[in-house]
């Protein structure tokens, strides 16, 4: 056979071969799309939730040497994929950018998203989405050089912030600046890579974003100990969890699942003594909590060790909390992310 | 059937089906957006920016429009653009140069350089290049000064800014006059070498401007210099990373151009007196320029695309301003993008068409 | 100034001159480089302090340490056999594309066809007993590669198909293909996956979903095939008029002549296009870390963020440059064998 020939065949094969596959894959990818309907079963017919978490920052999100996610974001998949599917690593976990986050979740590609992301008015009416709780209260705060010796934000009027695109952030230090006159500059930088190198270069005055990233971003300076993390916020920013809307069970799930969590917590139930507890305590909200009595996951579409099993797997949010954010870990005190009873803002719902 | 209808039947055809499957997307994107109750329109485009757009060369501020916001980050991409455009020229001639040195040392290097610029992702070479400049320059408290007036840090090169009137009158008078002196005398047959009297004059112009304005020197104050022009790193880094980059590009394609002039021109030049020199910028580049324009074009639009990746390292350009702060504060994706696109698509078919007309004029020359 | 080197180093005032300006600049640049790479660098620490401890140098335990991960993202550690066959696959097809002496057609419709279909089985799985590996777990240098293949797989045949839709009589066609081809060389890439990311679903109908990084690799095979589409029209206009005549008189078909006689002069012209798109493609894949998938520099930048080992952004970008460096020259020298291969034979006239 000569080459020409044989090329004009290849090329013809190829092509033949090439449609086969896109079609095939969009096929199969048109599968995978859940259609609107019940979430949980959707995941439970799928064997493993698809969780949007973020691309990379310390104490939510991020990978370590092996490429396993780690963070408090990461356990609250983890903590739903053991109530939903009994098996916490049943996660696929898919990275989201900031600009990308919510259109991948309003098309499906995930079914929940946990992503260190504030939530608001905007994002619950016009984007389609349901703010469903909040895991952690942060506020934007500033991370600047000790030496500086600025105390409040005002007083950071004329300096240069590093900061990344497609959040909030330049919109809420614009509109600190018109409520209080104090300008700030912004140098927006796609990577916080790149802006936190920048900052320490002496680009920029300091580094902005909300607190809990700032704990995780601060960890990853050469000399953390120059740094210091302003006390003052100049925004809320209470991050959470989204899902679509249209699903009220599975909202009721999420919400549930976060505030088992945290009465865990308040009740003193952990990873370590929640079989114990399960035998021998005589509190009913524990009991009613770990499934031993009641039918609190038979009302949720679940079974009833649905609550205990997250809490094996994760521990109370407070255990969470410490394993990423705690003093072995970025150091970054609970604040308001304290239970109502140590003057935090995590005040649950009873399990009634 | 003829073969003419035929040919009708098969485009109608065509058009048929292209415009099916754009109706089907529109049918789509209308479907999908009253399903997520999103609205469509450029409205928004007249509404307050309410941001900061850290370098800009036009007038901003936080309360002028987003479409306002599209001209002053258009200008500083196509600012960037022309910049790294004339310096990557030059850089990539050197580098040509470099290469038919005949210096083995000179040769080899040259040639080291320019595989592994070329062999290596652009962005990286970017972020390279900030990191860099930033490091390479002294913190703010210890700027490199001239005077009271020039400052360099860390932070970017301060000059004083011209203020007051008239000086600007007297600058684009002076260019104008230039420019016009420039085309009219070479259209009236004045040797190239007469023109050296045009650079004094614009110097002089620019003297004369210069003692006409009020110069307002920058100064420290808090955080930051006040006052002044700013050159900031951001600026620096994309233009030198862009700019080292193609410069690698372009050497290569001079390198080919001037192989490709024919050597008796050369040792014609060589015999008529002409020194290495002047062989090299009056015989063989003006003919090898023809040969070169056409990829040379290609490596001008690759520029112009390429200063979107000024947005990794918080160079405001329209990118960076578009389709990150205003999609994300306005949440209209689909404008904004189709902004950002139709914008690089215009100025990429501007310059093709300015290029292509370059070359003509030059092919037209050489008959 | 007897030694032929020495005169091409020193013969006139400006060699001379050019000579001592580079070794100063060598002896400014060379020794600090060598210290820090080489001299005083660490290859072993458990992390960043252990690197501090022991010197001051680069500290390519980091490196090391995260290899794997580099490599094959977060591809699951007991599945990544299916990856290393492969890339076995990979390298044997190709290098019998590149080297066998006979059958060279065969060996390159293997490449077109065998490896997407075997790699393809290997990597996603799902059939065959393969456990199916979703494209969130790819990543690393594997996912620049897996881009790169396929992407300019794609374009080959679209590139082609655009060049000869820009010469068509037709206008419809002609202008059809102008458009398509002005519009993908005249936008930004980044723009345009970031477009691919966002805006897609738009386009599709509700509860269609695509997933990443087949988005990516469309938006890809797009954008390369507008410059494929320019090499093979120059490679069309190079092929001599005399030979589709030569062919039309022989009384064969119009679209026989194009296909059998024109197309393989041209493409063999376009070959050394085809390498530097190729190559410029491969580094292109570094910008997909915008719409979300971890290529090589993607999961550098996400390692930087490993408390363990933090501010080593030098090492990861070095690291990163150099292996793009050696995977553009293993493309560029496969490119040059292949070129010489098909190079037309010494005698008839060049262009």
């Amino acid at each position: 056979m000569t080459v020409p020939a044989l090329l004009l065949r290849a090329g013809r094969l190829a092509l033949t071969v090439g449609v086969a596959i896109v079609t095939t894959a969009a096929i199969a990818h048109a599968q995978l799309a859940p259609p609107p309907g019940p979430t949980a079963e959707n995941i439970k017919k799928r064997g493993a939730l698809a969780c949007g978490v973020d691309t990379g920052v310390p104490g939510f999100a991020a990978q370590d040497n092996t490429g396993k996610w780690k963070g408090l974001d990461i356990d609250y998949c983890r903590a739903i994929a053991a109530a939903v599917l009994g098996d916490p690593d049943k996660v696929r976990y898919t990275p989201t950018t900031a600009a990308a986050r919510f259109t991948v979740l309003q098309a499906g590609e995930i079914d929940v998203l946990i992503r260190d992301s504030t939530l608001t008015f905007t994002r619950s009416n016009q984007l389609g989405l349901d703010e469903v709780a909040v895991n952690f209260y942060a506020g934007q705060g500033f991370l600047v050089r000790k030496s500086i010796g600025v105390q409040k934000a005002a007083e950071l009027q004329g300096a240069t912030i590093c900061m990344i695109t497609g959040a909030t952030l330049e919109l809420n230090i614009a509109d600190f600046a018109r409520s209080t006159g104090a300008k700030i500059g912004s140098l927006l930088f796609e990577k916080p890579e790149e802006a936190i190198a920048a900052m320490e270069a002496g680009r920029c005055d300091g580094y902005s974003d909300d607190s809990g990233s700032l704990a995780g971003m601060r960890s990853t300076l050469k000399n953390p100990s120059e740094w210091i993390i302003m006390p003052e916020l100049i925004s809320k920013e209470p991050l959470g969890i989204h899902a679509r809307s249209g699903d009220p069970r599975w909202q009721k799930i999420l919400f549930w699942l976060d505030t088992a969590l945290k009465t865990a917590e308040e009740f003193g139930i952990t990873q370590a003594n929640a079989d114990e507890l399960r035998k021998t305590s005589k509190n009913p909200f524990i009991l009613r909590l770990l499934g031993a009595e009641g039918d609190t996951g038979k009302q949720l579409g679940l079974d009833s060790d649905w609550a205990f099993r997250a809490i094996k797997a994760t521990g109370n949010y407070g255990e969470i909390y410490d394993r990423h954010f705690g003093p072995n870990a970025l150091n970054l005190p609970r604040g308001l992310n304290n239970l109502y009873n140590n003057g935090g803002m995590h005040y649950t719902l009873p399990f009634r | 059937m003829t073969t003419k209808q035929k040919a009708l039947a098969w485009q109608a055809l065509a058009v048929i089906a292209a415009g099916a499957v754009v109706l089907w997307f529109a049918h789509n994107v209308v479907d999908n957006l009253a399903q997520r109750s999103i609205t469509f329109g450029f409205g928004f485009l007249f509404t307050r920016a309410g941001f900061d757009i850290p370098f800009h060369l036009v007038a901003w501020d936080e309360s002028f429009t987003y479409g306002h916001a599209l001209y002053v980050a258009g200008v500083n991409t196509l600012f960037a653009a022309a910049l790294i455009i004339i310096l990557a020229s030059a850089l990539g001639l050197a580098l040509a140069l470099m290469r038919l040195s005949g210096n083995p040392l000179a040769v080899g290097t040259a040639r080291v350089l320019i595989e592994v610029i070329r062999n290596t992702p652009q962005l990286t070479q970017i972020v390279f290049f900030y990191l860099a400049v930033l490091q390479v320059l002294p913190p703010m408290r210890q700027s490199i000064h001239v005077g009271a007036s020039i400052f360099l840090n860390v932070r970017g090169l301060y000059v004083p800014a011209p203020s007051g009137t008239g000086w600007d009158w007297i600058v684009a008078g002076t260019i104008v006059i230039v420019m016009i002196a420039a085309v009219s005398w070479r259209r009236l047959g004045v040797q190239v070498p007469r023109l050296i009297v045009l650079p004094p004059v614009l110097l002089l112009g620019l003297v004369l401007a210069g003692f006409t304005a009020q110069w307002d020197p920058p100064a420290l104050k808090g955080f930051n210099f006040v006052g002044g022009v700013r050159l900031p790193p951001e600026l620096v880094a994309l233009t030198l990373g862009i700019t080292v980059y193609t410069s690698a590009f372009i050497a290569e394609i001079v390198r080919a151009a001037i192989m490709g002039v024919h050597r008796g021109q050369a040792e014609a030049a060589r015999s008529l007196g002409l020194s290495a020199a002047q062989t090299m910028f009056v015989v063989i580049l003006p003919q090898a320029l023809r040969i070169l324009i056409p990829p040379l074009t290609s490596q001008y639009l690759n520029i112009i695309k390429s200063t979107t990746l000024g947005a990794a390292i918080a160079y405001p350009e329209i990118l960076q301003v578009y389709a990150r702060t205003v999609l994300n504060q306005s949440g209209r994706a689909i404008e904004v993008m189709t902004l950002v696109l139709g914008v690089f698509l215009a100025i990429n078919l501007l310059a093709s068409a300015a290029m292509n007309a370059w070359n003509r004029h030059l092919t037209l020359q050489g008959r | 100034m007897r030694h032929p080197l020495v005169r091409a180093l020193f013969g006139t005032k400006l060699n001379a001159a050019i000579t001592l300006l580079m070794l100063a600049a060598f002896a400014l640049v060379l020794p600090p480089l060598f210290r820090w790479a080489i001299g005083t660098a660490v290859w072993n620490a458990p992390n960043r302090a252990g690197c501090e401890a022991a010197d001051t140098g680069a500290c390519w335990a980091f490196i090391r340490a995260r290899l794997a991960l580099f490599f094959y993202g977060i591809y699951p550690v007991d599945q990544r056999w299916r990856v290393d066959a492969g890339l076995v696959v990979l390298v044997v097809i190709g290098t019998g594309a590149l080297f066998a002496r006979r059958h060279r057609g065969l060996w390159l419709l293997a490449l077109a066809v065998l490896i997407p279909v075997i790699d393809g089985i290997l990597l996603v799985g799902g059939i065959f007993g393969l456990e199916l590996v979703p494209t969130g777990q790819w990543g690393g240098l594997m996912l620049n590669v897996v881009i790169s293949f396929v992407a300019l797989g794609g374009s080959i045949p679209l590139g082609i198909a655009l060049a000869f839709g820009r010469r068509s009589k037709y206008p419809v066609i002609r202008y059809g293909s102008i458009a398509m081809i002005e519009f993908w060389r005249g936008v930004p890439l980044l723009a345009v996956l970031f477009m691919g990311l966002i805006l897609l679903p738009l386009f599709l109908p509700n509860g269609v979903n695509i997933d990443n990084l087949v988005r990516a690799l469309v938006v890809l095979t797009l954008f390369t095939s507008a410059y494929m589409a320019e090499i093979v029209r120059g490679g069309l206009q190079g092929v001599q008029s005399g030979q589709p005549e030569a062919a039309l008189a022989l009384g064969m078909h119009t679209a026989q002549v194009q296909l059998l006689v024109v197309l393989p002069q041209a493409l063999r012209l376009s070959i050394p296009g085809f390498i530097n798109i190729a190559v410029d493609l491969f580094k292109d894949t570094t910008l997909v870390s915008i719409v979300g998938l971890f290529d090589l520099m993607g999961v550098v930048n996400q390692s930087l963020k490993d408390t363990a080992w933090t501010g080593l952004a030098a090492e990861g970008y070095t690291f990163a440059a150099l292996v793009f460096f050696f995977a553009c020259l293993i493309i560029s020298l496969g490119g040059s064998v292949l070129e010489r291969h098909f190079a037309i034979a010494p005698g008839s006239t060049k262009h």
